[in-house]
């Protein structure tokens, strides 16, 4: 069975919890006993329909405002396959949030309320849905029942929409524009008969009938970072040495010849294992215990990759940031740059061009990048990082870069 | 062992089934991921271990994730002294079947120390009492993580949690400070004093537990399976009788054939009237039902921001 990994933005008001609500309602993902706390808080707030985005908002002060301030993960099922929407929230201060939420996530439903048209926000969800390449949007042109279900206003909002995405989408990136009415359930989970005009699928079909792993993105090339040196050191595996980790990308084969990064030895894979069990290949995203046919100095944070497919080897990186902390980032400061489960002390040598994302615009003279900002910048970095360039490889070609002394993370970059 | 049937054989169905009763292995490799950054990125780990089906898969995934090494930190159970006896003494044989340290560490010494005072009345339980004995053990061995069953479809709080969740001095959760997770990356960097909880299973539902303790065969405590037992009903729920729990005089025990779907201690985790007898037969209850599993958790009734409130005084 396997998992899409669904983002949703939008602004404030424009009805994404309630959206939420009504899929997980259609799909019989609620149970009895949390509709019927809903009915009982959305009486205790004095509505008389069911708010449905009180299933989403999980923190006492997103209910005291009435907003989505941090990122909720809600998960349901239908026959076919399981779904993960990162929720994220649609203020404009929470950019931070959009992306981090979106960064896992394979497709992008972008809420528009048919009253508003397109905002200012609009173009900066189309923006980072972009810079993380996620290679199909939704737009749900929402609240259709407050605008007589018209098919012009529904033209007309695509017709702008479709015009803000060609500034930013990539090739190959898949724009589907579905009229719906989230409160009245309308082209959810079935066609909407308010809306005959509409010949497209509903959402939930569209949704089903996405393949992720035929859409634009994904990499062939093998790249397996190295986690953990599993050294049982008992009398049954003596000298033993498997190297565990997450396959990033590509696939690996028993008797494929391998590179050790960064320290060029070459090598044969001998076995590929699963808690024991012996595979002959393995593919993205599984968790495996690689064991060589040679004794080579492998060590944590070293990386595996088919010796004819190697990535660069960087020192110096350009890349995309998207800055996450309230302190800003400025040129020369140190921090800790983690690619994968690869780390380093970095430097912020060069500030490049920063975009202005309300005006559709680069700015070339800046001197730090701010909470919510998003620069192109030069990184140098102590150790080299195997990173690919992130439009040709998204699962090894990001890092996140860390504050030396809270800790925290404070930026994602894109490498280019 | 005893007269509790502890290890079940199943049977996995061999017609074809549903998706829906198939487990998506992304989220298995998922965990192992996690889990295997735990023990590279920290010095002191553990793993939360309360003898409950989440906990039980923990466990199963870390012995999964160093094979054929042994999990490389211990498993540490705060024991109420409420539990289950089915619970603890499956606790045991598991340790000893995996060969990892147990340490179990008593609420009975805090409240015995004066750190914590037992609630009275008749809904007492020691659920929210068990965070101070956790903090002190986490203090005591230096603990930096700690590996916790919870998952994001529990409860509506805990679906805007992370997977390395920091915590200050006091075990403290903060919303609105927490770390921004990007990617798979795992930041699990801290500052002396602090430490992270750490939550391998986020994106499984109960459904998802169930369906992977089918397909790995893996045993659970015989409390989840259908039995008879003395009850008493109570606000519209089944609670199971025991010298723990404070009774009215008019609330008289009956025998019931019950299971439990969720299993805290014996105070605070209402039992489910079912013949469910194999784990298919779980499963197909878990389809049908209509009332969610932490809907059985008396503790998380207390307000709407129950669990909010309990993760920012240090609860898991």
């Amino acid at each position: 069975m396997d998992i899409l990994r669904i983002a949703t933005a939008g602004s404030v008001d424009d009805g994404k919890s309630t959206l939420i609500g009504r899929l997980l309602y259609e799909t019989k993902s609620i149970t009895k006993d949390k509709i019927e706390a809903l009915e009982a808080a959305s009486k205790r707030k004095g509505l008389d329909f069911l708010d449905l985005s009180l299933l989403t908002d999980g923190l006492i002060a997103e209910r005291e405002q009435g907003i989505t301030i941090d990122v909720a993960h809600i998960y349901f099922s239908t026959p076919k396959r399981k779904y993960i929407i990162a929720d994220t929230p649609g203020h404009f201060e929470y950019t931070r949030n959009m992306v981090t939420g979106a960064s896992n996530t394979k497709v992008s439903m972008i809420l528009i309320d048919a009253r508003n048209g397109v905002l200012e926000q609009t173009y900066r969800h189309f923006f980072i849905a972009s810079t993380l390449r996620i290679p199909k949007v939704v737009v749900c042109v929402n609240k259709m029942d407050l605008v007589g279900y018209s098919e012009e206003r529904f033209n007309e909002i695509k017709a702008s929409v479709e015009e803000l995405a060609s500034k930013v989408s990539f090739e190959g990136q898949e724009i589907t524009f579905i009229p719906m009415s989230s409160l009245y359930g309308q082209n959810l989970s079935t066609k909407s008969d308010e809306m005959p005009w509409y010949k497209g699928l509903p959402l939930l079909e569209e949704l089903e009938q996405f393949h992720p792993e035929t859409a634009v993105g994904a990499s062939h090339s093998a790249r397996f970072p190295v986690q953990f040196v599993v050294r049982p050191k008992t009398e049954e595996f003596h000298d033993y040495r498997g190297y565990a980790g997450k396959i990033a990308s590509g696939e690996f084969a028993v008797g494929d010849t391998v590179t050790v990064l960064p320290t060029g030895q070459s090598t044969k894979i001998a076995t590929i294992e699963k808690f024991g069990q012996k595979l002959e290949t393995a593919g993205p995203k599984e968790s495996v215990v690689i064991t060589l046919e040679t004794d080579v100095d492998v060590s944590r944070g070293n990386m595996l990759v088919k010796s004819d497919d190697q990535p660069a080897q960087l020192k110096e990186i350009n890349a995309k940031v998207c800055w996450l902390d309230s302190q800003a980032l400025t040129s020369g400061r140190n921090y800790i740059l983690q690619h994968g489960i690869n780390d380093s002390k970095a430097k912020v040598v060069s500030l490049n061009k920063k975009y202005d994302v309300v005006n559709h615009d680069v700015i070339a003279d800046f001197s730090e990048l701010k909470l919510n900002e998003i620069a192109e910048v030069t990184i140098k970095t102590a150790k080299p990082i195997f990173a690919d360039k992130y439009e040709d490889n998204p699962s090894n070609g990001a890092f996140i870069l860390i504050d030396e002394f809270s800790h925290s993370t404070v930026g994602v970059g894109f490498v280019l | 062992m005893s007269n509790v049937s502890i290890e079940k054989d199943v049977e996995v169905a061999s017609e074809a089934q549903p998706k829906w009763g198939v487990f998506p292995r992304e989220l298995e490799d998922e965990a192992i991921y996690i889990i295997r950054e735990v023990a590279a990125q920290f010095e002191r780990p553990a793993l939360l271990f309360s003898g409950g089906k989440d906990s039980i898969t923990l466990v199963r995934l870390a012995q999964k994730a160093f094979y054929p090494g042994k999990i490389p930190f211990p498993l540490v159970h705060i024991d109420t002294g409420h539990n289950f006896p089915e619970t603890v003494e499956f606790r045991d044989w598991l340790a000893n079947e995996v060969g990892a340290d147990l340490i179990v560490r008593y609420v009975q010494d805090s409240i015995n120390q004066g750190k914590v005072k037992e609630e009275t009345g008749k809904y007492a339980s020691r659920n929210a009492l068990q965070t101070v004995t956790l903090l002190d053990t986490i203090e005591e061995f230096k603990f930096d993580a700690c590996i916790g069953g919870a998952r994001r479809d529990e409860e509506k709080a805990r679906a805007k949690e992370r997977i390395f969740s920091v915590r200050d001095d006091f075990g403290q959760w903060d919303a609105k400070r927490q770390r921004p997770e990007l990617f798979d990356m795992l930041n699990g960097r801290i500052s002396i004093g602090e430490n992270v909880r750490v939550f391998p299973i986020s994106n499984w539902t109960e459904l998802d537990v169930w369906n992977y303790i089918k397909e790995e065969k893996m045993a659970i405590p015989s409390i989840y399976y259908s039995h008879k037992r003395q009850v008493i009903e109570r606000d519209g729920m089944l609670w199971a009788d025991s010298e723990y729990l404070n009774k009215d005089a008019d609330e008289i025990p009956f025998e019931a054939t019950v299971r439990f779907r969720t299993v805290g201690d014996m105070t605070c985790t209402a039992a489910v009237s079912s013949e469910a007898v194999e784990l298919d037969d779980i499963i197909g209850e878990i389809l049908a039902a209509e009332i969610s599993e932490r809907g059985a958790r008396i503790d998380d009734k207390r307000s709407e921001a129950a669990m909010e409130k309990r993760k920012q005084q240090g609860y898991f």
